[in-house]
């Protein structure tokens, strides 16, 4: 027993510290959002004067003239239909490379990769001058449509990987018990990879909720950029003010969404949803 | 319900395997068919033809005189149980069993009376709200079965729907799977590499080896008349036992000594030269201990003498291990046996080894002479050549 006690202790620690590492940033970005102006540079970590002024003003002036409601819809609007229309691609996709054999496969897999691994700054540039020239610079489809091309190879990749873990057999199954590929696939399949769908769709949710280089770069104004790209724009009470406050209190708020969603969701990232199909 | 037509069915798959070569067999409407052979013989892949799981390379498949090669599974009005069940993990027992029915598009009333129906026939009715995950194999197993017949479907297909259970449960089972398909008399098309599985489910036996149809009949016909060294081999348990010998016309030498042939035996030989080599098959309950065997009796077969390797005693009946000189029987198709049966690289497993089946009241014992009788009307003669039988036609 003395052994599993130091054993438990030294996992402790470990944990604590990794815990204290990763979470005392955030704690000092909260700490700060807490502070008034004048104390944001006096070094303490917790406040001397606890105040909310930094979160009310970044709902002053509301939707449209407030520097942050209307950049948080953006943001949350933006993500959301990224997500939507990556997971629902890259099932399709994925559920064709896990399961059929076409030529060009190998391609298509290693074309996504490729992607996926592509500087996203070299491509700014030309997006920038296209986007222009074609009406899609400033709008919701201008940042979409980057965000799917960086998300898709990354949510297929993932449930490629789900897909090819479940029985054949039960797909064969359907289509002797009269579904077609189709409802093969919605009924069958889609619940069992639920997981991996679930999974996939957080992590393009997390890339397109924190991106800043395209928001800043292809957006011009509130009506479609999203929070991160929004907080440069922040202004301070005055000129000689910086809004370290507002922008710390604007971070706050925007992690908040990210924590519950994977709270939400991680309950339904559990191994095992296909236990009891086949024989094992 | 339907009858199932195999016209030279052949499946060679994209790396030029030819899984299935040129099969032809008729299932008759209402028949219980086993498909049955060693591992990789394609009768799997001849049952996933049927369910239109794989493409056929060449021929016709009939269900019902509709060709059906190129009607996709769901349209050719099928069920099937696979070897690992493959129930839907996310459904209860109840949400399995309708849901070919719920896909048919039947009504509500219907779908709950026929899976009732059929949870009392396979005994499930307690258990119709639990997930799979939460069931035994036996029970899992039901399930699977319980989907399949809920549609009332053209044919049953199995694919070694027992081969995941214990022993015990097993033969359970296969009184079950009997019972049902009899009680339905829906055609069944059955695939298992058992032999005990093949003799007692069905109506008729097809037996493969590489592809290639051995032998169809019933088991008994299967079992009394085997075309060739294969099917002898592969059917019975334990297996036919076989060594070289030399028919003189009704004579046969064999390595225990001369033996004169009786009754259906000499049909047997009827395809032979007078002095021809041939391979002996003698069925391990062709031997009895001589001294059980009452005197006109023992005059009618042959008694030898000979060292007893080993006798494994089963309650029932007693296995007696001895060896006979000069008995290399050399063979493609005993080999293959060998191999599935995973004794091939057993040393003297088949050298000359000879096993007999006696009734338990022998008093015969381990590494002492005892004086077997042998009924010398129940003997199988082979072409050492090509395997087939030497029965005459």
């Amino acid at each position: 027993m003395r052994r599993g006690t130091r054993e438990y202790a030294y996992w402790s620690i470990t944990i604590l510290l990794v815990l204290a590492f990763a979470m005392l940033p955030v704690l000092w970005i909260v700490s700060l959002s807490l502070k008034t102006p004048e104390s944001v540079t006096d070094g303490s970590f917790i406040p001397h004067h606890w105040t909310l002024d930094n979160y009310n003003a970044l709902f002053q002036g509301g939707f449209t003239n407030g520097p942050f409601l209307h950049p948080l819809v953006n943001s949350i609007a933006i993500a959301l239909i990224s997500t939507a229309i990556a997971i629902t691609l890259a099932a399709f996709a994925a559920y064709a490379i896990a399961r059929l054999d076409f030529p060009g496969k190998t391609v298509i897999l290693a074309g996504a990769l490729a992607i996926a691994m592509f500087p996203a700054i070299s491509t700014v540039g030309p997006l920038f001058d296209m986007w222009r020239s074609i009406g899609l610079y400033n709008t919701y489809p201008g940042l979409i449509i980057p965000y799917l091309t960086f998300s898709l190879p990354l949510a297929i990749y993932v449930l490629v990987a789900f897909y090819r873990e479940i029985p054949w057999d039960l797909e064969q199954a359907a289509q002797v018990d009269g579904a077609t590929p189709l409802q093969a696939f919605r009924k069958v399949i889609l619940p069992l990879a639920a997981p991996g769908t679930f999974t996939a769709a957080i992590l393009v949710f997390i890339f397109c909720w924190n991106d800043f280089l395209f928001a800043i770069t292809l957006t011009s104004s509130n009506s479609s950029r999203t929070v991160p790209a929004a907080l440069a724009f922040f202004t301070g009470p005055s000129q000689f003010t910086a809004p370290t406050g507002n922008i710390a209190a604007a971070a706050v708020i925007i992690t908040v969404p990210i924590i519950i969603f994977v709270m939400i969701f991680q309950r339904r990232i559990v191994a095992g949803l296909t236990a009891g199909a086949v024989k094992g | 319900m339907a009858e199932i037509v195999l016209d030279r069915i052949s499946k060679r798959f994209e790396d030029g395997f030819e899984a299935v070569k040129g099969m032809d067999l008729d299932i008759a409407d209402g028949e219980f068919m086993i498909l049955v052979g060693p591992s990789g013989c394609g009768k799997s892949t001849a049952l996933r033809m049927i369910a239109g799981l794989e493409d056929i390379t060449d021929g016709e498949l009939r269900i019902g005189d509709r060709v059906v090669n190129q009607v996709a599974p769901r349209d050719r009005d099928i069920a099937m149980v696979f070897q690992n069940y493959a129930l839907y993990p996310h459904m209860t027992v109840r949400e399995n069993m309708a849901f070919p029915l719920k896909l048919a598009g039947a009504s509500k009333e219907e779908i709950d009376g026929k899976v009732s129906e059929a949870a009392r026939i396979l005994d499930l009715g307690q258990h119709l709200d639990r997930k799979p995950a939460n069931l035994s194999g036996g029970q899992r197993q039901r399930v699977a079965m319980g989907r399949a017949i809920v549609r009332d479907p053209k044919a049953f297909l199995m694919d070694e729907p027992l081969s995941n259970l214990d022993a015990k449960l097993r033969v359970q089972m296969r009184t079950e799977v009997a019972r049902i398909q009899s009680r339905l008399g829906t055609t069944t098309v059955y695939v298992t590499h058992d032999q005990t599985e093949a003799m007692t489910l069905g109506d008729r036996v097809a037996v493969m080896r590489a592809g290639v149809l051995q032998q169809v009949g019933a088991p008994a016909e299967l079992y009394g008349n085997p075309v060739n060294l294969f099917v002898a081999g592969f059917i019975g348990s334990p297996a036919m036992n076989f060594m070289p010998g030399r028919l003189d016309g009704e004579t046969v030498h064999l390595p225990m000594g001369d033996v004169r042939l009786a009754g259906d035996a000499r049909e047997r030989a009827a395809g032979a030269q007078s002095g021809q080599h041939v391979i002996a098959g003698i069925r391990p309950e062709s031997f009895e201990d001589a001294s059980l065997v009452s005197g006109d009796v023992r005059d009618r077969g042959f008694s030898f003498r000979t060292k007893i390797d080993l006798v494994e005693s089963l309650g029932a009946e007693k296995y007696a291990y001895f060896q006979v000189e000069e008995s290399a029987v050399e063979s493609e198709e005993l080999r293959e046996l060998a191999e599935d049966a995973g004794t091939a690289e057993v040393p003297g497993a088949q050298e000359g080894q000879v096993v007999a089946r006696l009734e338990s009241a022998s008093r015969v014992e381990r590494g002492e002479e005892a004086e077997l009788w042998l009924d010398t009307s129940k003997l199988h003669f082979f072409d050492p050549e090509n395997g087939r039988s030497l029965a005459a036609g």
